[in-house]
C-alpha cells in the first residue's frame, strides 16, 4: 500500500521506503528523514527573488539578504523535481521536517480499508479533488496493479 | 506577578515540628494574606492555561436534566444570529478604523469564561483569548466588596498581560445573571488602535519598556448597573490621544453587548435557564471531544517548522520561532522549545496567551473551520513553551508589537498542518501553503484637517496575499490571516477623516509572488503622502526585509522581502501640480529613476518608528505575498504567460524561474521549447545538487555567522540550548545556555553604537594626523 504523504513523496508501507511520486526514486527508510535521499543546493535567495529597486543604490530591495537567508533546494536525484525549498540562515542545519510512525500509519490505513492513492484528496471542495496516484504509474500503467505488489 | 505567599511547606525529614502551623494558624495566615494582597497582577494560574474549566456544580445540575442535541443546535444558531448582528453594529457604528473593516469580534462565554460561540465574521483570536480576563474577574472581583458583579455591569480591559491579542484592542465583557448568579458572559472586542503608547496607533514598534506599550487597563468595571462610569471613562480618555474614539466605541460595545443580551434573555425565557447553561457547556465540551477525534485521524508522527524573524523593528537580527508538533493517537503536543529569548527593550515579545490566541486562530480558521468557534478547540492540545522566550514573554518585557511573535504562532500551526493533514483521507480544509503573516501597513498619527488628534492605521493590513493551494493559485491581497472576511476600507471615505492621500493604492508589484506550481497570492504597493496638516507622521511595524517572512510548501518558494522606501525633502503635490505627467508613480520608477530633484531617496527595513511626514513626502511599501505550492517547473506555462502579459511577473522570472519559452509579441507558449528548457533545468538541478550528507558536511556550521545577531537554538538536536547576542560591553558577544542561565537580553540604541563607531574613527584620524585634542566626556 502506498500513501501519498506530500505533493511529491509517498510512503510505501510494504517496503517502508520514501518514494518519489513522480519517478519512483527511493529516498530511503520511511521511518527516517527523506531529505537524506535528496540532492541539495544552497541557493542565493537573490537569484529567486529579484530586486525591484536598484541594489546598487539601496540596501533593501525586495530581495532577501544572502547573509541572513539561504534557500536550500531539495531535488529528487532521478527526476530533478524540487520537492522542498527551505529558507534558512546560512549554516543552520536543514530541518528534519517530518518523521512518521509507520506502524501507526499502517494500522490506520488497514482500519480504513481504502486505497490511499484513491481516497486521499486536497480537501473539501470540488476543485480540490485530485488524482493522487503515483505519476510513474500513468507512464507505464500496465506495470502496476495499484494494489500491494509483492516486493 | 501575583504577590501572594505559598503555603508553608515543612522541609522534609528533620523539620522542627514547632515551626509547623496548625490548621487554625494557616487559616489566619491565608486570611491575612488575602486581605493584604499588595497587587492583583496577571495571575499565572489563569494566564498560563488554555484548557476549558471543569464543569461547575451548577453546570452538572443543568446537564443532568437532559440534553437534546437539536435544541442545543437551535440555541447555538440563535446565538450565532445575535452575535453576527452585534458584529454588524460594531462594524457600522464603530469609530475605530479597525471596526469598519471587521477587525473585531463578539462572543458568548460560559460562566467560567470558556468561549462557547463566536460571531461568524471577525477576528477569532480576539474572543478566543478572553477566558483569561473573565477568570480574573471571577476570581478577584466577584466577591470583592469594593467591586462585585451585578446585572448591567460591564468590564473593560486592554492589557494583553491579562489576556488580549495586543494592547490596541479593548473589550466589553458583560455578565448574564439570574438570581444573583452569573450563568454566562457576553462580550465584544474591537481593535481600537490608539492607546496612548509611546507612538500613535497603539502598536508601537519603538516600545522599549512595558510602560511604552500604552494603556495598561487590567479588567475594570467601566459600566455599573447599566451606566457608564464617567470618572473611569475620563481617565481612559485622558490616557490616550483620541478621547472621542474612546467614548464612541465604549458606547458601541455597550450597544452591541446589549443586543446579544436581548437574544440571550429571550432564549432563556423560551428554553429555560438550565437548558441555556447546559447548551453553552456541552458545546465547549463537544468541540473538545471532536478535536481529539480529529487529532486521532491525523497520522502519528512529528512535523517541525522553524521560522526566522529578521528584525526587532529597530535593528536587523535573526530570532527563531521554533515549533515541533507531535501527534500520538488523540494527543497533540506543540513544542516551542528552541524559540529565542525575549528581548527586554524591544517591542517584538508576545505574552503566552497572545501567542496561543493565534494558535486558536489557525485551528479554527485553517484546520477545522467548520467547528463551533470555542475554547474547546485549543483546549485538548498540549503546548510547551519556555517563559521568558519571545513567544512567552515575562511580565517585564515590552509587548507593543507582540504580533511579531504571535503571528508566528499562527504560521507555525498553519504551515505544519499541510504536512500533517496531506495523507489524511478526511479533510476539513484544503492543503494550503503559508499565508502571508506581516501587517505591511502604515500606522499614522497627528492632527487631522478637522483639527482632531488621532492615531491609527490603514486598512491595508487586511490585504495579505493568500497561500497557494494544492490545486490553484493563492488569491491576491485577499484577507489577513486573522480574519477571513475583512475589508480594505474605502480610501475616499478615510481621506475625509485623515490628512493624507494614497497616491498609489492596490497596484500589484511585479514579481511579488511566492513562485510555485501554484503561486501565492500577490501583494500590492501603496504610496502615501500627508497633506493639509500642521503635524503628521507615519510608522511601519513589520519584519521581513532581509529574510522572507513565509516560505512555500512542497518545493514552492516563499515571499520576497519587503523594503520601506521614502522620498524625503520633496512635495509631491507641488511637483504633480506643475507637471501632471509626474503623476506616474510606482515604487520601482520613483526609487530607480529618482525623478524628483532634491529628493532624499531612502530604503530601510519595515520597522519605522514614528517619522514626521512633511507635506508631500513620499512613503512607499508593498503588501506581502503568500507562499507558493509545488515545483515551479510544473506550473502550467499558460498560467505563466498570463501573469507575464498582465505584468505580474518579469520576463526574467518567466524564463529563469518558471522555465517557459514564449513568442514575445503574441505571448503564445512554445510548448516544445518549454519542455526542452524545463528538462534542461531539471538536469541542471541534478548536476548542481549535492548528496545530502555531503551537502550537510559543507553547509552546516557549528554556530551562526559571527556577525549575525542570532537568538534561539541552532539546529534542532539540542533545542534547550539557546544562543543569544549579549552586549555585556560595547562589543556584542555570543552567549549560550538554557533560558534560565542566559543573561538578560537587551539591545543597545543603534544611534549610540553608531556614535561610538564614529568617535573611534575620529580618534583614529586624529592620531593619524597628529592632532592634539582633549575630549571631555
Ligand atoms: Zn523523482
Amino acid at each position: 500500500m502506498r500513501v501519498p504523504m506530500t505533493e511529491y513523496l509517498l510512503i510505501d508501507l510494504d517496503t517502508e521506503r520514501w518514494i518519489c511520486r513522480v519517478c519512483a526514486h527511493d529516498f530511503g527508510d520511511a521511518r527516517g528523514n527523506y531529505k537524506e535521499g535528496t540532492l541539495v543546493y544552497d541557493r542565493d535567495p537573490q537569484e529567486i527573488h529579484p530586486p525591484v529597486i536598484a541594489p546598487e543604490k539601496y540596501e533593501f530591495t525586495f530581495s532577501p539578504d544572502p547573509a541572513f537567508c539561504r534557500i536550500l533546494e531539495f531535488y529528487c536525484p532521478t527526476c530533478g523535481t524540487q520537492i522542498e525549498a527551505e529558507y534558512l540562515p546560512p549554516g543552520h542545519p536543514p530541518t528534519v521536517d517530518m518523521l512518521w510512525d509507520i506502524d501507526s500509519l499502517r494500522e490506520k490505513w488497514n482500519a480504513h480499508g481504502g486505497n490511499p492513492e484513491e481516497v486521499v484528496n486536497y480537501g473539501p471542495g470540488e476543485n480540490a479533488e485530485a488524482d493522487l496516484s503515483a505519476r510513474f504509474d500513468s507512464v507505464a500503467p500496465h506495470a502496476h496493479s495499484r494494489q500491494n505488489e509483492g516486493h | 506577578m501575583t504577590l501572594t505567599t505559598d503555603k508553608f511547606v515543612p522541609t522534609s525529614g528533620n523539620a522542627d515540628a514547632s515551626q509547623l502551623l496548625t490548621d487554625q494558624e494557616q487559616q489566619w495566615v491565608d486570611k491575612f494574606m488575602d486581605e493584604t494582597t499588595l497587587f492583583l497582577g496577571p495571575d499565572p494560574a489563569i494566564m498560563r492555561t488554555h484548557e476549558i474549566m471543569p464543569r461547575t456544580a451548577y453546570e452538572e445540575e443543568c446537564i443532568a436534566q437532559g440534553i437534546d442535541p437539536l435544541e442545543v443546535d437551535r440555541i447555538r444558531k440563535r446565538l450565532a444570529g445575535a452575535l453576527d448582528e452585534a458584529f454588524e453594529m460594531c462594524e457600522s457604528m464603530g469609530a475605530a478604523p479597525g471596526a469598519k473593516w471587521a477587525d473585531l469580534s463578539c462572543a458568548v462565554y460560559t460562566a467560567e469564561g470558556d468561549v462557547t460561540y463566536l460571531s461568524n465574521r471577525g477576528v477569532i483570536a480576539f474572543s478566543a483569548v478572553l477566558h483569561h480576563p473573565i477568570r480574573y474577574i471571577m476570581k478577584n472581583w466577584k466577591d470583592e466588596p469594593t467591586v462585585g458583579i451585578n446585572p448591567g455591569d460591564g468590564f473593560f480591559h486592554n492589557d494583553s498581560r491579562y489576556g488580549m491579542v495586543h494592547n490596541t484592542d479593548q473589550s466589553m465583557l458583560v455578565p448574564v445573571m439570574r438570581d444573583g448568579i452569573i450563568i454566562a458572559w457576553v462580550g465584544a472586542t474591537i481593535h481600537e488602535g490608539e492607546n496612548g503608547a509611546c507612538e500613535p496607533g497603539g502598536m508601537p514598534s519603538g516600545s522599549e519598556s512595558p510602560f511604552d506599550d500604552g494603556l495598561r487597563a487590567s479588567p475594570i468595571k467601566i459600566v455599573e448597573k447599566g451606566h457608564l462610569r464617567r470618572d473611569l471613562l475620563t481617565f481612559l480618555q485622558h490616557s490616550t490621544r483620541d478621547p472621542k474614539l474612546m467614548l464612541a466605541d465604549i458606547k458601541v460595545k455597550m450597544g452591541a453587548t446589549r443586543r446579544i443580551m436581548d437574544t440571550v434573555d429571550r432564549l432563556i425565557d423560551e428554553v429555560g435557564q438550565e437548558t441555556f447553561v447546559a447548551s453553552l457547556r456541552v458545546t465547549v465540551e463537544d468541540v473538545e471531544t471532536e478535536v481529539r477525534r480529529r487529532i486521532a485521524e491525523l497520522p502519528d508522527g512529528t512535523v517541525t517548522f522553524n521560522q526566522f524573524v529578521d528584525s526587532t523593528l529597530k535593528e536587523n537580527i535573526l530570532i527563531k520561532f521554533a515549533c515541533k508538533i507531535t501527534v500520538t493517537g488523540e494527543r497533540m503536543i506543540i513544542d516551542l522549545t528552541g524559540t529565542g529569548p525575549e528581548i527586554l527593550n524591544r517591542a517584538l515579545n508576545s505574552p503566552l496567551a497572545s501567542t496561543k490566541s493565534f494558535m486558536s486562530q489557525a485551528v479554527l480558521s485553517y484546520w477545522w473551520p467548520d467547528l463551533p468557534r470555542s475554547t474547546g478547540a485549543l483546549s485538548p492540545i498540549e503546548i510547551i513553551t519556555e517563559e521568558h522566550t519571545w513567544a512567552d514573554a515575562g511580565y517585564d518585557a515590552p509587548v507593543g508589537q507582540s504580533l511579531q511573535a504571535s503571528f508566528r504562532g499562527f504560521s507555525a500551526l498553519q504551515s505544519a498542518f499541510a504536512k500533517m493533514q496531506f495523507s489524511s483521507p478526511q479533510k476539513y480544509s484544503n492543503v494550503v501553503a503559508p499565508w502571508f503573516n506581516q501587517i505591511n501597513d502604515f500606522l499614522w498619527g497627528g492632527t487631522t484637517q478637522n483639527g482632531e488628534q488621532v492615531g491609527n492605521l490603514c486598512a491595508d493590513l487586511n490585504g495579505m496575499g493568500g497561500g497557494a493551494k494544492a490545486f490553484r493559485d493563492g488569491e491576491n491581497a485577499v484577507a489577513p490571516l486573522f480574519c477571513a472576511m475583512a475589508d480594505l476600507g474605502e480610501q475616499e471615505v478615510m481621506e475625509e477623516e485623515v490628512p493624507f492621500l494614497q497616491l498609489v493604492s492596490k497596484r500589484l508589484v511585479r514579481d511579488n509572488q511566492g513562485f510555485g506550481k501554484f503561486r501565492g497570492g500577490m501583494g500590492y504597493e501603496m504610496m502615501v503622502a500627508s497633506r493639509g496638516t500642521p503635524s503628521w507622521g507615519f510608522m511601519t511595524v513589520t519584519s521581513g526585509s532581509k529574510f522572507s517572512s513565509v516560505p512555500g510548501m512542497f518545493g514552492g518558494y516563499g515571499c520576497p522581502t519587503y523594503p520601506l522606501a521614502m522620498v524625503k525633502n520633496i512635495n509631491i503635490y507641488d511637483i504633480i501640480k506643475k507637471d501632471p505627467s509626474q503623476f506616474n508613480l510606482s515604487m520601482e520608477r520613483v526609487m530607480n529613476e529618482q525623478p524628483f530633484a532634491g529628493g532624499d531617496y531612502q530604503s530601510g527595513h519595515m520597522g519605522l518608528q514614528f517619522d514626521v511626514a512633511k507635506e508631500g513626502e513620499l512613503y512607499m511599501i508593498a503588501q506581502g505575498a503568500g507562499g507558493g505550492y509545488g515545483d515551479v517547473l510544473e506550473r502550467d506555462p499558460e498560467l505563466v504567460v498570463t501573469d507575464l502579459e498582465l505584468d505580474r511577473i518579469s520576463a526574467h522570472v518567466a524564463t529563469n524561474i518558471y522555465g517557459v519559452v514564449w513568442e514575445a509579441d503574441t505571448f503564445v507558449v512554445h510548448e516544445e521549447k518549454t519542455n526542452l528548457l524545463r528538462a534542461q533545468m531539471r538536469q541542471d538541478r541534478i548536476s548542481r545538487g549535492k548528496p545530502y550528507k555531503e551537502f550537510v558536511a559543507e553547509f552546516v556550521q557549528e554556530e551562526p555567522p559571527k556577525d549575525l545577531l542570532y537568538y534561539g537554538s541552532w539546529g534542532q538536536d539540542n533545542n534547550e540550548e539557546l544562543l543569544a547576542t549579549h552586549w555585556g560591553k560595547i562589543e556584542p558577544e555570543r552567549v549560550k545556555g538554557k533560558i534560565k542561565d542566559l543573561p538578560l537580553i537587551m539591545v543597545p540604541d543603534r544611534r549610540v553604537l553608531k556614535i561610538s563607531k564614529l568617535e573611534a574613527r575620529v580618534r583614529e584620524l586624529e592620531q593619524k594626523y597628529g592632532e592634539e585634542t582633549v575630549h571631555k566626556s
